[in-house]
């Protein structure tokens, strides 16, 4: 066997693939909103607990930092398990589709809690 | 399950490839860490619940009546509880990684102690989340 100059397998250097450098920063993200998690609200029932303005920030943020967690989590499952491209593109637009969503939605009740009475 | 990529290699230059699950001896590590991503895709779809709640709290009179009824019966029930379990077995699998990603943990005895404490972990804590919901 000839001796490998790299890491990399044959295929995926003629095809680019690789080391893109973002790998630790998608790692920090995870780690850094999954910290920010731990500090999460219980959710009481009540309508005046959510409304108030302590719990409903602490709310916002738990809900903003949920949604990019698991939008980057999603994306590393899709992009393990969904070998052809032009599906994975498609799933990975849901993915941020559906994790937006669900964020603005979250932010919207909570804010019209907060200001509507 | 997808095809194994043919190679114009010869067999020795191929490079090796990884074997599939079923092929593993199971381990508690294994166990624990196929659990967090399921429990991360579980709790990613079950942020609908949230999604439900939030909206009918602030929609206020039938729809919170509505949600509230769906939450307390007995289908609800269970799939909160589920819910509980699944964040609790994900929080204590992340806690497992935040210590390895200090460099430490990966000895044979101290990867199995946090498989099993992770495990264990996430029952006390749902149990304990559980127990106060109910009592207070």
């Amino acid at each position: 066997m000839s001796k490998p100059s790299s890491l990399q397998t044959p295929r995926a250097r003629v095809k680019h693939l690789g080391s893109t450098r973002s790998g630790t920063q998608t790692l920090w993200t995870i780690r850094l909103t999954s910290f920010a998690l731990l500090s999460r609200a219980d959710l009481a029932s009540a309508r005046a607990l959510l409304g108030a303005p302590l719990p409903a920030i602490i709310l916002i943020l738990f809900v903003l930092a949920s949604v990019w967690h698991m939008a980057e989590g999603m994306r590393s499952v899709i992009q393990d398990y969904i070998r052809s491209q032009h599906l994975r593109e498609l799933v990975l637009m849901a993915n941020l589709c559906f994790a937006s969503g669900v964020g603005l939605v979250c932010a919207y009740a909570l804010l019209r809690l907060s200001f509507v009475q | 399950m997808a095809e194994v990529p043919s190679s114009p290699l010869p067999i020795e230059q191929r490079r090796p490839l990884s074997p599939h699950v079923q092929i593993y001896r199971w381990s508690g590590t294994m166990a624990v860490s196929i659990l967090h991503r399921a429990t991360g895709v579980a709790l990613y779809l079950g942020t609908v619940l949230l999604v439900a709640y939030l909206l009918a709290a602030s929609g206020g009179g039938v729809a919170f009546a509505q949600v509230s009824r769906f939450f307390g019966s007995i289908v609800g029930q269970i799939i909160l509880f589920g819910y509980t379990f699944a964040l609790m077995l994900h929080l204590f699998g992340g806690l497992r990684h935040a210590v390895w990603e200090t460099g430490k943990g990966f000895e044979a005895g101290t990867r199995d102690a946090l498989a099993w404490g992770s495990l264990i972990g996430a029952v006390v804590c749902t149990a304990l989340a559980w127990a106060v919901a109910y009592l207070l």
